[in-house]
């Protein structure tokens, strides 16, 4: 009366589990890959970190200075 | 009982089988077209953010292909074309297929959004809907133009791919539609001519089965008029030049030709030569669809180098 660890149903299922696998690997590279190239693209630092809500001064302008 | 068994299903799908679900072929003229309409477009793309654009296409092309055997599986199994597709073989459950498709959709536009604009993900939507509802679930049982209106869902690829780049709909992008829009119908016609179909069995109304064969021959030659014009005006758009105006040119004065040599046949003569002219034509159409979107991409090679287009 045991659940075998690995059951018949593991090996039938083989191929359809590293697909999966698979898939969701490349889903996570395509996230990751995404959201490095668009961070990127907002070339100025300052523009992202505005929004982390901590104060930064060296991102707030120089009184005087022209944007 | 001492174990968990599922031994009583007789065959387990593999990942193979899923993959058929997507319309593999189709996918592949989806992609091309995609990818000329992002290329042509005068935005440039990040080629990470085109090359996650072109795979959301796809996958929403193929998602919309999968509800499409969902729905059509009845009329699937009773032709033998597509007696073998996944759901009238056994191999995947109708079920699957349908959560295979919404779930692939809702992906592949959600990151279509994201990844690039809102316009694009709704051009994506809106293809999916018009392939499984207007055209799988509505137009193709209940009319024998189903193709012609149902080609718009084939025709739509190039328009996202340039609302990819652009973020907006535009003179050429309506162009490249109207022509996959305006080659479907004669394309398919062709092909409809030669091959002995049993559309008639399953209950789907084909041209050449409820008007008959002649009156065919006469929509091939009237949508072959028609699309004329649309390829040749492409040429004068921004995205076109002497290059796609020389390839339009030939092509087009070829595929008339072929249309013209269809609409004087007779059935007698397609038997005498077993549809050998309807074969060539159909071929022709595929080289037709494959030069046009091929030198737009060769003007916007050129354009690169300022000697491509009209300037």
């Amino acid at each position: 009366m045991t659940l075998h660890v690995e059951h018949e149903l593991h090996t039938r299922r083989k191929g359809r589990n590293y697909g999966l696998g698979l898939i969701l690997a490349g889903f996570i590279a395509i996230i990751f890959g995404l959201t490095v190239v668009k961070v990127l693209q907002l070339g100025d630092a300052a523009q992202f970190e505005k929004f982390d809500h901590v104060a930064r001064p060296q991102i707030i302008p120089e009184e005087g200075a022209s944007e | 009982m001492s174990d968990i068994s599922a031994s009583n299903q007789s065959y387990e799908a593999n990942m193979g089988d899923y993959f058929a679900l997507l319309k593999p072929r189709v996918m592949s003229l989806v992609v091309f077209t995609a990818l000329v309409g992002l290329l042509v477009s005068p935005v440039p793309v990040h080629p990470f953010i085109g090359f996650v654009a072109i795979l959301c296409i796809a996958v929403g092309a193929g998602a919309s292909g999968a509800l499409n055997m969902w729905w059509d599986a009845d009329i699937d199994a009773r032709m033998k074309r597509t007696a073998g597709r996944p759901i009238p073989s056994g191999r995947v459950e109708p079920g699957e297929a349908l959560g295979i498709g919404l779930a692939l959709s809702g992906f592949a536009i959600v990151l279509l959004a994201l990844a690039t604009n809102v316009l694009a993900a709704f051009l994506l939507a809106f293809t999916i809907f018009f392939y499984a509802v207007v055209y799988s679930m509505w137009l193709k049982r209940a009319t024998p133009q189903n193709i012609v209106i149902g080609g718009a869902a084939g025709a739509f690829p190039p328009m996202i791919g340039w609302a990819v780049a652009t973020g907006s709909i535009s003179i050429e992008s309506v162009l490249m539609f109207a022509l996959i829009f305006m080659w479907t119908p004669p394309h398919f016609w062709a092909l409809a001519l030669f091959v002995k179909s049993d559309y008639g069995n399953a209950g789907v109304p084909m041209l050449t089965e409820t008007h008959g064969r002649d009156a065919t021959r006469k929509h091939v030659i009237i949508y072959t008029l028609l699309l004329v014009p649309v390829a040749i005006g492409l040429g004068f758009t921004s995205i076109g030049g002497p290059v796609y105006l020389a390839v339009a040119a030939v092509m087009n004065a070829w595929f008339l030709k072929g249309a013209v040599d269809i609409w004087r046949r007779t059935d007698a003569d397609c038997e005498a030569d077993k549809h050998r002219v309807e074969i060539k034509v159909f071929k022709v159409s595929l080289y037709y669809l494959f030069a046009h979107f091929g030198a737009l991409l060769v003007e916007a090679a050129l354009r690169l180098y300022g000697i491509g287009g009209w300037s």
